[in-house]
């Protein structure tokens, strides 16, 4: 398929990357040549087939709800590029 | 000098540890001055950990002295690839986007290789984020082959391959998504084992493809590998997808591969593979059938939708997972951005290197509204297909084997080139991992260029010791894992 600019716009959006005009090329065109060579799956039949998530025969692990001390949250926060007042600092959000 | 670097083998080490001919300290010291001696040349390390090692060194033979019970690994030091975390000390997946990371907390894998007294020295480079298969897209460094240093060692574990090729260390950790324990192994000529999907827990292990990824030990021989299996593996509550398995492998090493049928894929030995490589594993499949195996060629030809299927799955798993890199809660954070989606946009773009963006946008793609039931989950019932192959072949046969790869170790700079080229030659490991399967890539041999070659085994569910006594019967016959690259021939303890 052809992937277009508009896909990739899209998709960078998505994916919250803010591409430059090169890497928007090179990425264009080599998804397009791994997405081309990804076409091949449709040439085997897969109806009714289930897909599969998890290969391995477990569902529903539950553990028993016990209050425990978990990371201490300076040390938490210690790897933070911006703290302030014991939280996360991020740039003004809303106007 | 007691003995070389090159006849310390893990388990040799940690007995001369327990017999006191060394203690731990002389041996981590010994260790530590020849990986930064070799390291300048080779690039295997991103961070040689001399204070830790040393401080981990002394509580070890505390321990030792104290009469504890430890494993056979106690005292012996040991490189960890850095997308596993470790408490205290820096982890950054190779990437600028994790530089300056360091965990608050420890991955199970260490909590467990502590308690049998490993002694960590560094952490090793990989991919950025153990997205490819060459090590060159870390963002830090390029690591070199020890048998050829114009050449890859493979990846995405490549500084764990290529540190204990060079001996650097007696044994690695790595982590294996799609190959990315078995294809380094076999281009270094160590060995290499992926354990099942679940026998080792992944709690602290950075996520790539948290349905494919799986932690494992790359050694010499598979008798090191099924000691770190037995010390590393185990149930963990903190991993739902843990498994409650016990793995006692080392006392299972010994029995022989008479009566195993072992299966070949046909479609392994088709077009896209290198004729001396095809050379080097028919003999070593000779081996097996001299030592009483039986083997029978089967029709395997799902192979050909693996590698698609494995990248479209890998990198959708991937983009949700890497979300979580958002420059808020810890690594790097752009400069100059103008309110939050700002800083979102610019950490990222900034601190993702450009094969990690490229499986971002691919999976994000695979998953977005109009193309999520042509491809993701498309290729989630191609997974199911493969899966059911693997069945029907292990009803028949207890293993399977193939090569690890179609090619011996490529030079440096010439796969980034053909980034398909580079999928494709993924083509002998990934299906293991979308079934689950354990699989070993085994030493067997060099082409003209005096390049390793790795064979693979692959065993049903939750047969890796089973699988590691065919590895250990084969190395019995055979003594390519004894062999070491002439950079690695000097010096000793």
């Amino acid at each position: 398929m052809i992937i277009t600019d508009e896909i990739i716009d899209y998709v960078s959006s998505l994916a919250r990357l803010d591409l430059s005009v090169e890497e928007k090329t090179k990425i264009k065109g080599e998804i397009e040549k791994i997405i081309d060579y990804m076409d091949v799956l449709n040439t085997l039949n897969t109806t009714g087939v289930e897909p599969m998530s998890h290969v391995l025969p477990v569902t529903n692990v539950f553990r028993e709800d016990i209050v425990a001390a978990s990371v201490p949250r300076e040390e938490i926060l210690a790897n933070a590029p911006e703290v302030d007042h014991g939280a996360f600092r991020v740039p003004k959000t809303v106007e | 000098m007691n003995i070389a670097f090159t006849e310390l083998t893990p388990i040799k080490a940690g007995e001369m540890v327990r017999k006191r001919e060394l203690s731990v300290e002389e041996l981590t010291k010994a260790y530590l001055k020849r990986s930064i001696a070799l390291d300048g040349e080779i690039n295997a390390f991103l961070r040689i950990e001399e204070e830790y090692a040393l401080k981990s060194a002394a509580a070890v033979q505390k321990r030792i002295d104290a009469k504890e019970e430890l494993g056979p690994l106690a005292g012996v030091p040991f490189g960890l690839k850095d997308n596993i975390c470790t408490k205290g000390l820096e982890t950054t997946c190779a990437s600028r986007i994790l530089g300056g990371f360091v965990p608050p907390y420890e991955a199970t894998l260490m909590e467990k290789m502590s308690r049998g007294g490993a002694v960590l020295i560094g952490k090793t480079n990989m991919d950025e984020f153990a997205m490819g298969s060459t090590t060159e897209t870390s963002y830090y460094k390029t690591t070199k082959n020890p048998w050829n240093l114009e050449h890859v060692p493979g990846g995405s574990s490549g500084g764990s391959a290529a540190a204990v090729a060079a001996r650097e260390v007696p044994y690695a950790i790595g982590s294996d998504t799609g190959g990315s324990i078995r294809q380094p192994a076999a281009y270094c000529g160590v060995t290499g084992l992926k354990p099942t999907y679940g026998a080792v827990s992944r709690f602290g292990l950075i996520a790539y493809g948290s349905s494919l990824d799986q932690i494992g030990p790359i050694a010499p021989s598979a008798k090191d590998c099924a000691a770190i299996l037995d010390m590393i593996s185990g149930f963990d509550e903190k991993d739902a997808t843990s498994m409650k398995t016990q793995f006692n492998a080392v006392a299972q090493l010994e029995g022989g591969v008479k009566d195993m049928v072992i299966g070949i894929p046909k479609s392994y030995f088709g077009e896209g593979l290198n004729g001396e490589v095809r050379e080097i594993i028919t003999a070593a499949i000779k081996v097996l059938t001299d030592a009483g195996a039986k083997v029978e060629e089967f029709d395997f030809s799902i192979l050909d939708y693996a590698v698609p299927a494995y990248y479209i799955i890998a990198s959708a798993e991937a983009s949700s997972n890497l979300s979580r890199f958002d420059g808020v809660k810890y690594g790097f954070r752009a400069e100059d951005a103008e309110g939050l989606r700002d800083v979102y946009l610019k950490t990222r773009t900034q601190g993702f290197g450009s094969e990690v963006k490229k499986r971002i946008m691919l999976g994000a793609f695979a998953l977005s509204s109009g193309y999520y039931d042509a491809y993701y989950n498309k290729a989630l019932q191609v997974k199911a297909l493969i899966k059911k192959a693997f069945d029907d072949a292990f009803a028949k046969y207890d293993m399977i084997l193939g090569p690890v790869a179609p090619t011996t170790a490529p030079k440096i700079g010439e796969s980034l080139k053909d980034p398909l080229a580079m999928y494709l030659s993924d083509i002998y490991t990934v299906s293991v991992n979308l079934a689950g399967l354990p699989g070993i890539a085994l030493p067997c041999g060099f082409d003209q260029k005096g390049l390793p070659v790795g064979m693979q085994l692959i065993a049903k569910a939750f047969d890796d010791e089973k699988l590691l006594c065919a590895a250990h019967c084969y190395q019995q016959l055979t003594d390519f894992h004894r062999q070491f690259p002439a950079l690695a021939g000097k010096g000793g303890v």
